[in-house]
């Protein structure tokens, strides 16, 4: 599904160079649901956004269905990431002028979804994050919690082949980053494949695998 | 983006209708729709009365005036004047015989008297005088011109033309924004043809007053078919523009094109301020957009779409306030300057090509910096890193 192979990526300073990932191998299956975790500093975030290709790393390759999509120019990228890849950002990143359903609704838009059948699917995801009730909702008119849910309808209503999330409990009370990782764990029963990045050892257990970062290796693995 | 577009549209019109009014007050004024003058190699209109039956017996004319035109002297101070030596206080100007019903049926001058009356058709020894040859009117003086002193309405002064010499009385003084009123002397044609010797009742000017709607060139064109060519000239009102003042409606036109453009300029700057102030400040957001993949193009389109509905906001309130209150009320009232009454010239299609040109300024200015920030990578623009 997904496999990385020698990926590195190094930062620029003046004339000091950071090497944050120093030659990462790994794969996950369709279906995985793994847990990155690390100290801070570990790379842990930088891996997951050269991942998602949010970022551009400066060695090595992704591929994801046996497709390079390192290979890819900046306009396929962006619509692989549309079609392909969903997104939970630690800060919920939901545009405030609109309403959850609308956040949600624009992906779909933006994949030549029609009006109807976009916000019908985005009622439906906002209403499978329990969120039925606060379609119309600014995010300023939601907690944190409820917005990081809007965040996890809006990443998942396109049915990605993979989830991305960055710390998605990060700003969250113990209630809410325990509603959202339910909803993980029940997205992950229905076969979505999820590789999330967390320093809480608590919420890594809901991945099957944990995977161990140091100084920008992978240092251990663990399976249930 | 309003006052953007008044820049465009008003500061030109005025410029130009500076100079409009001038050119509106001479036609209306004085050559009419269609003028016929003398040839430049005779003094006066051959077969005048012949041509004057065909100018009446034309559909599209509503009325016409003849005059007759020679220079001469007026002297004011003929009568208190001790000794030779004292200086003859004197003004050159231009003299018109006229039939005051005709004239004024046609250029309407009667409303320029500033002080005693119009004239009569039985008001033989008595003469209108422009204002500028009165020195109460003449605020400026330059070598070679006199004006009158101590005149007005029922003062007796000495008019000579072509050697005759005549005293008449002053029937009132004339003051318009058109040279040849207020420097003429007016008075009535049967007089001044026997003062000039011009028995043969050939006039020197023809001005002919179409009806509304009369295209002048068509009328021009029935002259000139009817040989009115051969003995006079035959001219539109434009045609008879001198062309000093074509000259100055180009170079006001392009001086008004110039301060037009650096408004466009403004415009640029202030849409481009704008957009870019409104784009980084939301440069999180747009690299929110563009990490659940939303494409560039699209961005950059929305902040394209959001400078055209400034400029096309500005330019729908601007034509409103245009044409349905600033052009009229100018023409209904226009701005007073010395030498013409200024009107505000902004003629439809002028106007939607500086729109044109205000929209693709726009949005150019909007694409810019809309395509700085979101060229910026993806990542560092969620992460709010530089």
């Amino acid at each position: 599904m997904i496999e990385v192979k020698n990926l590195k990526k190094s930062f620029q300073d003046g004339e000091k160079t950071t090497e944050v990932l120093k030659g990462i191998d790994f794969m996950a299956e369709s279906g995985d649901f793994v847990a990155i975790m690390g100290r801070s500093g570990a790379g842990k975030s930088t891996l997951l956004y050269q991942m998602s290709l949010l970022d551009e790393p400066t060695a090595g390759e992704i591929f994801i269905d046996n497709k390079n999509v390192l290979s890819l120019n900046t306009a396929e990228r962006t619509s692989f990431r549309l079609s392909q890849l969903g997104y939970v950002f630690q800060d919920y990143a939901l545009l405030p002028e609109m309403t959850a359903l609308e956040n949600v609704a624009l992906p779909l838009l933006m994949q030549n979804f029609s009006e109807k059948k976009a916000y019908v699917k985005a009622a439906e995801h906002l209403t499978l994050v329990g969120l039925g009730q606060r379609l119309h909702n600014l995010p300023s008119q939601l907690s944190g919690g409820e917005q990081q849910r809007v965040s996890i309808a809006r990443a998942i209503a396109h049915e990605p082949k993979i989830l991305f999330a960055d710390e998605p409990t990060a700003n969250l009370d113990n209630e809410s980053s325990r509603i959202v990782m339910d909803i993980f764990k029940k997205l992950h029963s229905e076969g979505q494949t999820i590789i999330m990045v967390t320093h809480e050892v608590e919420y890594s257990k809901y991945a099957e695998r944990i995977i161990h970062l140091d100084n920008g290796l992978i240092v251990s693995e663990e399976k249930k | 983006m309003f006052f953007t577009f008044l820049n465009l549209v008003v500061v030109s019109g005025i410029l130009i209708g500076l100079l409009q009014g001038a050119v509106n007050a001479v036609r209306t004024h004085y050559t009419s729709d269609v003028i016929i003058s003398s040839l430049n190699n005779k003094t006066y209109i051959e077969n005048s009365p012949e041509i004057i039956s065909i100018v009446k017996s034309l559909p599209q004319v509503e009325n016409m005036t003849a005059r007759y035109m020679e220079g001469g002297i007026v002297e004011a101070n003929y009568k208190t004047r001790t000794n030779d030596k004292e200086k003859a206080n004197i003004a050159t100007a231009s003299f018109y015989g006229i039939n005051p019903v005709a004239e004024n049926n046609v250029t309407d001058i009667s409303k320029f008297m500033v002080e005693g009356e119009y004239l009569t058709p039985e008001d033989y020894d008595q003469v209108l005088l422009g204002a500028y040859l009165d020195k109460k009117y003449m605020d400026f003086d330059y070598p070679g011109f006199t004006a009158l002193e101590n005149i007005k309405p029922g003062v007796k002064v000495r008019i000579t033309v072509n050697g005759v010499e005549r005293e008449v009385t002053i029937k009132g003084i004339i003051k318009a924004k058109v040279d040849q009123i207020s420097m003429g002397v007016f008075m009535i044609d049967s007089q001044f043809r026997s003062i000039i010797g011009r028995n043969d009742y050939n006039v020197d000017e023809i001005s002919i007053k179409l009806k509304s709607g009369t295209d002048p060139s068509v009328v021009r064109d029935i002259l000139k078919r009817n040989g009115v060519d051969k003995v006079a000239k035959v001219q539109t009102y434009e045609d008879a523009q001198p062309k000093f003042i074509k000259d100055m409606i180009a170079t006001f036109s392009l001086l008004g094109n110039m301060l037009s453009s650096i408004g466009l300029v403004v415009a640029s700057i202030t849409i481009f301020i704008v957009i870019f102030i409104n784009a980084i400040t939301r440069r999180k957001f747009i690299g929110i957009l563009k990490g659940i993949g939303i494409n560039e193009a699209a961005i950059e389109i929305s902040y394209i779409l959001q400078s055209f509905f400034y400029a096309f906001c500005g330019s729908v309130i601007g034509l409103i306030v245009l044409y349905g209150f600033l052009e009229p009320w100018m023409t209904a009232h226009p701005i007073d300057f010395s030498f013409s009454d200024g009107i505000l010239v902004a003629p439809i299609g002028g106007t939607m090509l500086r729109i044109g040109l205000l929209m693709v300024t726009t949005i150019i200015a909007g694409f810019i910096p809309a395509r700085l920030v979101v060229r910026k990578n993806t990542l560092d623009s969620i992460l709010g890193r530089n």
